[in-house]
Order: C-alpha cells, then structure tokens, then sequence
C-alpha cells in the first residue's frame, strides 16, 4: 500500500477537478489568514519600526516580552480567545465565536508579534545606517518610522511571508474559535485534522499537499513581485 | 532690532566632549564666519570628525557651547559623510526627500532635485536606484541632496576618503561650485594636496585640541604652531 | 513608489471584499454535537433536507459530549445534541437546557487486533470482555476527554467491577482526544478500544481492527437534544433552535435519520416515537 502515491494522486484530482468543496475551504484560508495577515502587519510593523528606533527604560523587557509571544501557543491564543468572545464572555455581545472573525482575530493575534518582532530585528541594523543621516535632515525618531518601514520592504516582505506561512498553517487556535463548521469556518488545516481524525490518512496528505502547494505559490509571487520591483529600481 | 537673514557666524566657545571618561576634544574656541571654504585637518585622531557633528549638532557637547547669529540654524546647514547613506530609492527620491523633511512645497521640490541633480551630473540617473551607483556616483548624489537644500552652511566629513582620483576630482569640482555660490564648506580632509587646492582657511586640530584657525596661504609656508609645521612635514606627530 | 503600495492594499481589499460574506446565510443556529454524529456523515446526510424545508442553516461544532455541553453552558450554541444521559439530565436540572429529547440510538462495539491477545471475540458480555482485557493487561485505549463514549466506557468497567486506572501508563492508555484519533491510537498500537459504531463504519485506517464484542444490550448508545435555555441566555436562537428540535423529532426528521446508510449498512435508529430503554 503506497498512502503517499494514493496521496499525491488524490491531491492533483482535486486541483484538476476543481473540487468545489475544496474551493470554498481554500478560499476561506486565504480569506482568513490574508485578512489577519493584513490587521496584524498594520499593527505589527510599525511597532517593530518604533522599538527599533525607540530607546527608553524597560525597552530590553519590552523586547523579552514580544520575543515569548512570538513562542506563544496557539492553543493558549485560542483558548484566550475563546473566553473572551464566548457569550458568557467579556465580548460575549457580539456574538463573534465560531465564526470566521474569531478566526482571524485568532490569527491576527499569533502572528502580530511575530511582525513585530522580525521586523524590530530587520529595521533596526537598517536604523543603525540611517541614524545620523536622517537626524541631519531634522528627521526626529518618529518621522524615521514610515522612512524606515518603506526603506526596508523588501526586507519585511520576508517578514510577511513567515506571518501568513505561521497563519495559514495553524490548526490549534482556529479549531477552538471557529468550531470547524462545514461550510462556515472549516478551513485547510481543520479539514486535514478532521480527516486525520477520521483515518482518511490519503486525503488528509492529499489536503496537505494542496495547502503547501497554495503557500509555495504565495511565496514565488512575493519573491517575484519583489525580483521585478528591485530591478524596477523601486 | 530685526535678526540678521543668516545664521553665520557660528561661533564655539569653550566646546569639549568626552566619550567613556575620555577626552576627546577639549577647549575649542572657533568662529565659522560666511567665506572660502574652512578645511579642518590633523592627523589621524585628532577628533576633526566629532568636531564637525558637534558643529553640526549631531552630538551634544559636554562641555561649552555652539552659538549660531540668527535664528533657523539647523535648517540652514547641511551635512555630508564620509560613507553616503543613501535611501533605497531612485536617485530622484533620494534627492526629493529632504525636500519634504523640510517643508519645501510640493511644487518647488522637483525642480529643486532636478537642478541639484544637474549640478552633480546625475540628472541622466534620476530613475535608478541610488544603491546601485558607483562610490563616486553615490557621494555626488550625497551632495546634490545636501545642496538642494540651499544650505548656508555645508559639513563634509572626508566626502573623497574612499574615492578613486576621477571621484575625487568631481567632488572636489562641486564644493568649488558650491562654494562660488556663496555656500559656506566646513571639511575635513586628511589629504593636504586637496586642503591646500580647497581651502579658504586652515583648522589644524591636534590631539583634541584646535591649535590653529590660520588662513591658507599663511598656514601652509607658515604655520604658527610647532606641531603643525612636524605634520605639514610629514612627521609623525604621535 | 508609494503608489504601487497603494494599489497592491486596494487589490488586498478588495479581493478580500470579494471572498467575504459568500458562506454567511441569514438564518442560522449553532449545534453543539460530537464527533460522532458529525464524522459519521450523519450531518452531512440529513441537515440539508432542513435547510432545504426551514431556510435555517445549521452550523454544527462537533465536540466530545461534555464539550459540547459546556459550549451550551457558556451560551455558545443554541442547540446542543449528544449522547450522555446522565451528563443531559444535569444540564437540564442545572437549568442550562430545556426539556431533553431522546432521538436515535445506535450501539458501541469493542474494537481490537485481529491477533485479540485477551481472546473475547465473539463474547457477549462486555463486562467479561473488559475483565479479560484488563487480566492480560492488554493494550486498550481510552478517549480520556468526558466524551460520551468516555462516559460510556467508565460506566461498563464499573459494571466489571474493575478499576482500569491500576494500569494507567502502562496498558490503560487515556490520550484525551476526539473518537478518529482514539482509532488511529488503537490502530498503530494494536490496541483494544470501545468505539460508537457509527465512527468505526466511517473510520478508514483500520489496519487490523475489527469488531470483537457487539449486541451486548449494556453497549446501547442513546443520543439526546435539548434546547439551550434563553432565559440563561438571552440571544439564543430559541424559536429556529426549537424549529430544528421538532423537526428531527418528526416523521420527516426520523426517516432521514433512518435513510442514513454507510455501505449499506443503517448508522443511527430514530427512536423519538418509543418510550427511551433504561441502560
């Protein structure tokens, strides 16, 4: 018995066939994990780009503190979640549990420290080079944020690939928060854990294969986009 | 009474910093008045490159003062560095972004940058990206940058040390520009061929300490001090 | 330059735009279930036919039973469908749910290597069976997570008069998970395992499983519905979540239960009309 062949084959069947099912759940990662992707990179960067300019007391704990989260797990994240958007929760009201927001907040909050934490590492050598330059154009540290964040792109498109690889491929957090409801908040990685659950090993693989194949695309298009833009002279 | 139109002269008094307990300039009293190019020089050391960013500001003295005559100073001067640190942008952006900094209007900044540009011999460039020039190319646009500010007063700290003779020729053809305009150069330099071909006056600085402000043509077949006549001797000073 | 940055978050925007929303119906409730009654595909047969008749979709979170039911506590489901008779009729009295309706049934059968080393195939007394098991200290795997199939195995080794937690880390091994991964355990270790039928006839990687013990009337297996409590939770979905109730207590409802079938063979018995067996 080859389960990997078996696997390989009923991976490229249901990319050939444009399995419906399929579609809805592949749109519905991408839906969420790009979504959340987008809400933490909005916080994420310009936080890593203030603390690496930044310099005050407490900063060095500050930075402890965001490297642990980046380790945080998703379960943990998931269950936090869950509590706090659960009815007999804090945000109970707004009724937001099992659905695909609760995912992406899920998401969104596992990924925005790495973000930050990445791109703190990246701009920081880049503000080391600048410092001086930008302090001799008036530019206070504030202003060198957005000089920063946009001189360094290339740089935090890295940075964004390794938050939507952390996004799309976790299953603990959006399990718990999302319920994993046919055709409402399944997406990839809880469709290969429920068919890993019910011994369907090859499909699980095959699904696997599908959501490795979605990211690897995501990857050349980023690296390309990046390729092009660079010779651009962007 | 109406402040004077200028920020010059920028006059030090008492200046010092020190650095982990150690002295590295004490006691510089100076006066950076409008004119020919000053050129401070000394040997390896001798702190001319910390006196040039507590000129310019960049550092804070630990001692004394830097007093400028009018108002505006820090938008009035410009710096250049011995490395170019150039944005990743196009040559364009590079220039087009002090610009901005500073407030100059929208519509004034692209032809500023263009003229800027031209004056380097870099306008045929504008559109490639300013990390992939040459060294020489890269502190020509380094310049451009600085003088589409119209500063009154430009700081160069060694802009040719790592340029091959070609580059520094251009360089050193554009301070003359510069300076012909009426920009006011402050420059160290360790090269004293290009002090002398530069110079408007003397700043020799030895061991922390500014031992002369003499004009050129007296500091190079006269100098005042001992020290200064062993280094335009070539001797060892240390 | 920055333009180019703008156009790509509008593209983001928009093809995000255009994604969301597609899955969303008006009307909705929230069943909280098990795994069983979801990974069986007993869902998957007989919930469109009440979508189709009411326009109310249905969003199942398929859980262990005591999930499922502390989801209902918390407010989180509108209905909460399962199969612990004892763990139903505390929510009921705790005053989480309202009235609990008996449903279906289906049975449990214990599952085990082919090579049974605790030789109880073809038994019918499950408690002799675990017994058995227990004496050759034979592997056997515990779901551990206050599933009803969980709350149904304590229950039969009580029966037994055998306390399985003497053999905890050794050959009693409780992995707290779901029914498929509990298989997949007993699969890769060889093991034996007590298992609703309905997952096993679902379940694919069965290696050298098979069932060893069934038709034993203490393997019965009677799931419940209830409605979560509005007056407990005031935006429960009370009249849609009753609607789905009486529906799958209806004629209707308990011949779609009934049409059900995994290779032939009928998964879940309606047994709404009948008074419920006392197990």
């Amino acid at each position: 018995m080859n389960d990997i062949g078996t696997a390989a084959a009923t991976a490229i069947d249901l990319v050939v066939t444009a399995d419906p099912a399929l579609a809805r759940i592949v749109l519905l990662s991408l839906r969420v994990s790009l979504t959340a992707l987008l809400i933490a990179a909005l916080v994420g960067l310009p936080l890593g780009a203030l603390l690496a300019v930044a310099r005050f007391p407490g900063r060095g704990l500050v930075l402890s503190v965001l490297n642990a989260l980046m380790g945080l797990p998703p379960v943990v994240a998931g269950l936090l979640i869950y509590l706090l958007l659960s009815r007999s929760g804090p945000l109970g009201p707004l009724g937001l549990l099992f659905t695909p927001t609760a995912m992406i907040i899920a998401q969104a909050v596992l990924i925005a420290p790495i973000l930050a934490a990445l791109s703190r590492e990246v701009l920081e050598g880049l503000w080391e080079e600048y410092a001086e330059q930008l302090r001799s154009f008036g530019a206070g540290r504030l202003r060198a944020v957005p000089t920063l964040l946009w001189d360094g792109r290339f740089a935090l498109l890295t940075v964004l690939l390794a938050g939507f690889g952390r996004a799309s491929a976790e299953v603990g957090a959006v399990m718990i928060v999302g319920g994993n409801i046919d055709g409402f908040t399944r997406v990839m990685t809880t469709a290969i854990a429920l068919e890993t659950s019910a011994g369907n090993l090859p499909l699980a693989l095959a699904l696997g294969m599908v959501l490795m194949a979605i990211v690897l695309l995501l990857n050349a298009a980023a690296q390309a986009t990046r390729q092009v833009a660079q010779r651009a002279g962007a | 009474m109406r402040a004077p139109d200028t920020m010059l002269p920028l006059i030090a008094e008492g200046l010092g910093f020190a650095a982990g307990g150690q002295a590295i300039l004490s006691d510089v009293n100076l006066t950076i008045a409008a004119g020919r190019p000053s050129m401070i020089i000394g040997p390896n050391g001798a702190g001319k490159s910390v006196l040039l960013r507590l000129l310019h500001g960049l550092l804070a003295p630990t001692q004394g003062r830097v007093a400028h005559a009018g108002p505006d100073a820090a938008r009035r001067q410009s710096m250049v560095f011995q490395r170019p640190v150039l944005l990743r942008r196009s040559v364009m952006a590079n220039a087009l972004y002090p610009l901005r900094l500073a407030g100059v209007p929208s519509a004034e900044r692209e032809p500023r940058a263009r003229a800027a540009l031209e004056m380097v011999g870099l306008a045929d460039l504008a559109d490639r990206p300013a990390r992939r020039l040459s060294g020489g190319e890269q502190q020509r646009l380094a310049l451009a940058r600085a003088a589409a500010l119209n500063p009154e007063l430009l700081f160069l700290d060694e802009p040719c040390a790592s340029l091959d003779p070609a580059a520094t020729r251009a360089v050193e053809q554009i301070v003359a520009t510069l300076a012909a305009r009426g920009t006011k150069i402050v420059m160290t330099t360790h090269d004293l061929a290009q002090a002398k071909r530069l110079a408007g006056e003397v700043l020799f600085l030895h061991r922390g300490r500014l031992l002369e402000q003499t004009p050129a043509d007296q500091f190079f077949f006269a100098p005042t001090t001992a020290e200064a006549d062993a280094f335009l001797r070539g001797d060892l000073l240390w | 330059m920055t333009k180019i940055l703008r156009r790509g978050l509008l593209a983001a925007a928009l093809a995000l735009a255009a994604t969301g929303g597609a899955a969303a119906q008006d009307r909705s409730i929230t069943v909280a279930s098990t795994t069983s009654t979801e990974q069986s595909g007993l869902f998957g047969h007989i919930l469109p036919i009440f979508t189709r008749d009411s326009g109310i979709a249905v969003r199942v979170v398929a859980l262990g039973t005591g999930q499922a039911l502390d989801v209902g506590r918390r407010g989180d489901a509108d209905v909460v469908f399962v199969h612990d008779r004892a763990a139903e009729e505390r929510f009921v009295r705790e005053g989480f749910g309202l009235e609990r309706r008996h449903v279906m049934y289906n049975d449990f059968v214990v599952i085990g290597p082919a090579a049974d080393p605790a030789r109880i195939a073809g038994l019918t007394d499950t408690t002799e069976a675990l017994r058995r098991i227990a004496g050759a200290r034979a592997p056997f795997v515990s779901r551990g997570d206050r599933s009803g199939t969980h709350a149904a195995e304590l229950r039969l080794w009580q029966q037994a008069n055998t306390d399985p937690a003497q053999g905890r880390g050794q050959w009693y091994r409780e992995i707290g998970q779901g029914m498929g991964p509990a298989l997949n355990t007993a699969a890769a270790q060889g093991g034996y395992i007590l298992a609703d039928r309905g997952t096993w006839l679902a379940f694919r990687n069965r290696q050298d499983l098979r069932v060893l013990v069934e038709g034993d009337a203490r393997l019965f297996n009677q799931y419940g519905v209830m409605l979560v409590n509005p007056q407990r939770h005031a935006h429960v979905k009370a009249a849609d979540g009753q609607r789905f109730i009486d529906w799958i207590l209806s004629p209707a409802g308990q011949a779609a239960i009934a049409s059900y079938k995994v290779g032939g063979e009928q998964l879940f018995f309606p047994n709404a009309t009948q008074p419920e067996p006392v197990s």
